[in-house]
């Protein structure tokens, strides 16, 4: 049918070019339907920052306040498990330093917090998602000769310290995650935003 | 034949729609204008000084509406809502729907969408549309609807108008009202005022109307590029089709 | 094409007749080249299939079929589901657009006598689809509970309660309650997202078998298959590929921007796509005060409403839903109706070509009457126009067979274009 050459490339470029058009058409609609997976205005105003009170939290102990429909973990630390924060070497966490941590940047250092007294930490296991339990004893057999208090998740066994970071030799892959906060004042927390943000 | 059938049935087709015409009130032209954030913002402010005591808007989320209207967090905070509420909850009222239906007799309704059930020019007819009737228990009516159990809200801004009966035989211009009471507002500043709490609840029953006509531009800009290469390339194949 | 994908469509034909699908019904599926605009409106009503099952499937991730959230649910895809009042705007106008196109197809069948035989059976298993995408249509308007879809929905179902005898249980049976509530609702709602979308893309898998069995008809009526050359191609046919996907293409992009343009311009279209007062939720104390279905039912409405005389020791009610019900299945007749020689009205006589025009009028003027509130004046005009409706039908065996028409010719007589 197409004796002419140039008649034929004609031909391929205006076939190609309306193709690649109609591709570049079909992505364009493809975002709206994309988008719509995102968390809806509703799943926002909902996950919206949560306050939370310290003043009645006693040393070792630890309260729960949900945010983003997530556990997230309050513990107020003892001087004594502070300072055995420090004392951990590399063998025994696989991130001591944090290096690879989801959290914010405050959080660089071995409490992993802004007030060393208050860990807050998002309570979910960074193997598969399940909420570890809380073991604030510091002297626990069944743990291990290195365990200084902390948490263990029953699903498949993984180990964290006090600060939230994860004993070397077990299924998770990193420390668990310091959710954004700020204080408010001084017994009181915003969790959801860092200093200097609005949302 | 046909020719004549159809005009046969023309005839009847406008018989059978005469008398629609008659009847209805002409409603005001509220003539708004969604891209003008100012009068948008205006409307905001005057809905939530003088509507939102009682109209809920519970499908608009105050975040939204400062998204939209290009309006800061901390001022709708501070000037639309209530002490404690957060902004991303939907517009509510503080009154009790109990509370309400023993004050008014009717549960004063939601406006999420109230402009896509009566439309812009109804809405700006009806705030306009209050005359002084001193058998009614609010002491107003209106024309636009008639026994509603609304009070006349902006009676300070509008002061209070009697209703002049039009002559019989002028139904639709001779619709007349004198002020008895002056309210603070000229009857333009008043238009002015309303006009923009309509523009609001336009935008508030579709918040998706302010982007709407402007993708929609972009989108068929883009099929009509495609067109032109598409025809191109039938043309091109179907050279050979004698 | 190179090496890899051609090993690949090996790969696949050795286990899948994938070449000779793709042959069958696409490269080698001859159509007749004269294809004139009516022809789009077959791929259009895909297009439209496509859009309503992609946009519905986002929609029911964020919909809630209950009589408490139903309503809220909508205004919750409309604000607050990120671009969800553009795919909620696609599927509402793709409603209306399904069947703008679907009257325009099916008034091209009228046309060139695309139901005659041997096309019988494609015209049959069509009006089926049309039936089928009536009922996903209604049981689709229940959905955002306002109250239009309520009071529609009432008025709809009381129409089984017509039925002697076993009318009023059949019609608690629908509703699966006394009134139309929550149960029915949800029902619908199953109906509508698993069962008629399944039957739908059954039902037009065998519509385009049975046409690809037989043939495309085409403006000129004549059969391409009884001239064929030495290699057993019809002489007046062209491969569907590449001519009729790169001139579909064409169509359905302009088909798309009149979509776009009303979708992002006047979704509500006055109030005929959306209505207004289906932005009350549904109240089961209170009527609105005038209640019409969509646009696409009011011709059928009309002749429903039409029918005010107690005749026959029949009530009127029963009369409206018996001639509705006539108004829709004697479409199906219609390939034994028409007893004419000739297929298209190209060469039809004027009694056919005036029939036609008619029968299109009175379908307007009945679907403009039944989207207005009832006046006496409005009915009797619903009367004559039904009588004339009916009359396309019954009379056609006598005017096809009386009719003049003109000598067809042997081979289609217009180009490709």
């Amino acid at each position: 049918m197409n004796k002419n050459p140039t008649d034929k490339a004609r031909r391929e470029f205006l076939s190609g070019a309306t193709l690649v058009l109609g591709g570049v058409g079909a992505s364009f609609a493809a975002i709206p339907f994309l988008s719509a997976f995102k968390p809806s205005a509703k799943a926002k105003a909902i996950g919206a920052p949560v306050e939370a009170n310290l003043n009645g939290i006693e040393p070792g102990q630890r309260i729960i306040v949900q945010w983003r429909g997530k556990p997230v973990w309050i513990v107020r630390r003892t001087t004594d498990q502070i300072d055995a924060l420090a004392s951990f070497d590399d063998k025994t966490l696989q991130d001591p330093e944090s290096n690879a941590s989801d959290q914010p940047d405050f959080a660089k250092n071995a409490w992993r917090s802004k007030d060393s007294e208050f860990l807050v930490l998002v309570g979910i296991c960074t193997h598969l998602g399940c909420s570890p339990n809380f073991f604030p004893g510091m002297d626990n057999k069944a743990m291990g000769s290195d365990w200084k208090g902390g948490f263990y998740c029953p699903c498949h066994g993984s180990k964290f310290d006090l600060a939230g970071r994860v004993y070397a030799g077990v299924p998770a892959p990193s420390n668990m995650p310091v959710p954004p906060y700020k204080f408010l004042s001084e017994d009181k927390i915003l969790i959801g935003e860092l200093d200097g943000e609005s949302a | 034949m046909v020719i004549r059938l159809l005009g046969f049935s023309l005839v009847l087709l406008g018989l059978s729609c005469y008398g629609a015409t008659g009847g209805g009130l002409q409603l005001l032209d509220a003539n708004i204008d969604l891209s003008k954030k100012t009068s948008l913002q205006r409307g905001a402010a005057n809905f939530f000084n003088y509507c939102s005591g009682c109209h809920s808007l519970q499908y608009m989320r105050y975040n939204r509406i400062a998204e939209d209207l290009d309006l800061d967090e901390s001022l709708v905070k501070a000037n639309f809502m209530f002490v404690g509420d957060k902004i991303g909850n939907a517009v509510k009222v503080s009154m009790e729907p109990e509370d309400a239906k023993s004050w008014f007799g009717v549960q004063p309704p939601d406006l999420s969408v109230i402009s896509r059930v009566r439309g812009a020019d109804w809405l700006f007819s009806f705030l306009n549309g209050f005359y002084t009737e001193s058998e009614r228990p609010t002491g107003v009516n209106n024309l636009y609807f008639s026994q509603t159990s609304m009070p006349h809200v902006l009676w300070e801004l509008e002061g209070y108008k009697k209703f002049i009966n039009p002559s019989e035989d002028d139904q639709n211009s001779g619709i007349a009202f004198e002020i008895v009471v002056p309210g603070k507002l000229s009857q333009n500043e008043y238009q002015e005022f309303t006009r923009d709490i309509v523009s609001f609840l336009v935008y508030v029953g579709e918040p998706a109307r302010l982007v709407r006509y402007k993708l929609g531009f972009w989108v068929i800009a883009f099929l009509f590029v495609l067109f032109i290469f598409a025809y191109l390339n039938k043309r091109a194949i179907w050279e050979d089709i004698k | 094409m190179n090496t890899i994908a051609k090993n690949l469509v090996g790969w696949i034909d050795q286990r899948f007749p994938l070449m000779s699908i793709w042959n069958e019904h696409i490269a080698q599926y001859y159509a007749p080249k004269n294809f004139n605009i009516w022809y789009y409106f077959g791929i259009f009503s895909m297009v439209m299939f496509v859009n309503q099952i992609l946009t519905g499937i986002w929609l029911t991730m964020n919909y809630k079929p209950s009589a408490i959230e139903a309503f809220s649910s909508v205004e919750y895809i409309m604000r607050d589901v990120d671009w969800g009042w553009l795919i909620r705007y696609m599927h509402s106008t793709g409603a209306s657009f399904f069947f703008i196109v679907i009257y325009l197809h099916m008034f091209r069948a009228l046309m060139y006598g695309s139901y005659k035989k041997p096309r019988e059976l494609i015209w049959i298993l069509g009006m089926f689809l049309y039936l089928t995408l009536m009922a996903e249509a209604f049981f689709g308007y229940i959905l955002p509970w306002g109250q239009m879809s309520y009071w529609g929905a009432q008025v709809i179902i009381s129409l089984f309660g017509a039925i002697p005898f076993v009318g009023e249980s059949l019609q608690t049976l629908i509703m699966g309650d006394y009134v139309v509530s929550d149960a029915t609702l949800n029902r619908f709602f199953s109906l509508h997202v698993i069962a008629l979308p399944f039957a739908i893309a059954g039902l037009v898998l065998l519509h385009i078998l049975a046409l690809h069995e037989v043939g495309s008809n085409n403006p000129d009526g004549v059969e391409i298959k009884n001239h064929k050359d030495s290699e057993g191609k019809p002489l007046d046919g062209i491969p569907f590929h590449p001519y009729y996907t790169s001139k579909d293409f064409v169509g359905i992009v302009v088909f798309l921007m009149i979509f776009a343009g009303v979708i992002f311009f006047a979704p509500e279209m006055g109030g005929y796509f959306l209505e207004h007062n289906n932005f009350i939720p549904a109240n089961p104390m209170q009527t609105p005060e005038h209640i019409a279905p969509v646009w696409y039912f009011t011709p059928f409405y009309s002749i429903l409403r039409a029918n005010t005389v107690n005749f026959f020791w029949i009530p009127a009610k029963l009369w409206g839903v018996i001639f509705m019900g006539f108004a829709v299945m004697i479409f199906f007749l219609l390939p034994w109706l028409d007893r004419s020689p000739v297929r298209s009205m190209r060469y039809k006589g004027w009694m056919s070509r005036t029939a036609l025009g008619i029968f299109v009028l009175s379908f307007l003027i009945l679907g403009y009457l039944g989207a207005l509130p009832p006046t006496p004046a409005r009915t009797i005009v619903a009367q004559i126009f039904t009588v004339i409706y009916f009359l396309f039908f019954l009379l056609m065996p006598i005017y096809t067979s009386l009719d003049k028409n003109k000598k067809v010719p042997e081979r289609i007589t217009t180009n490709g274009h």
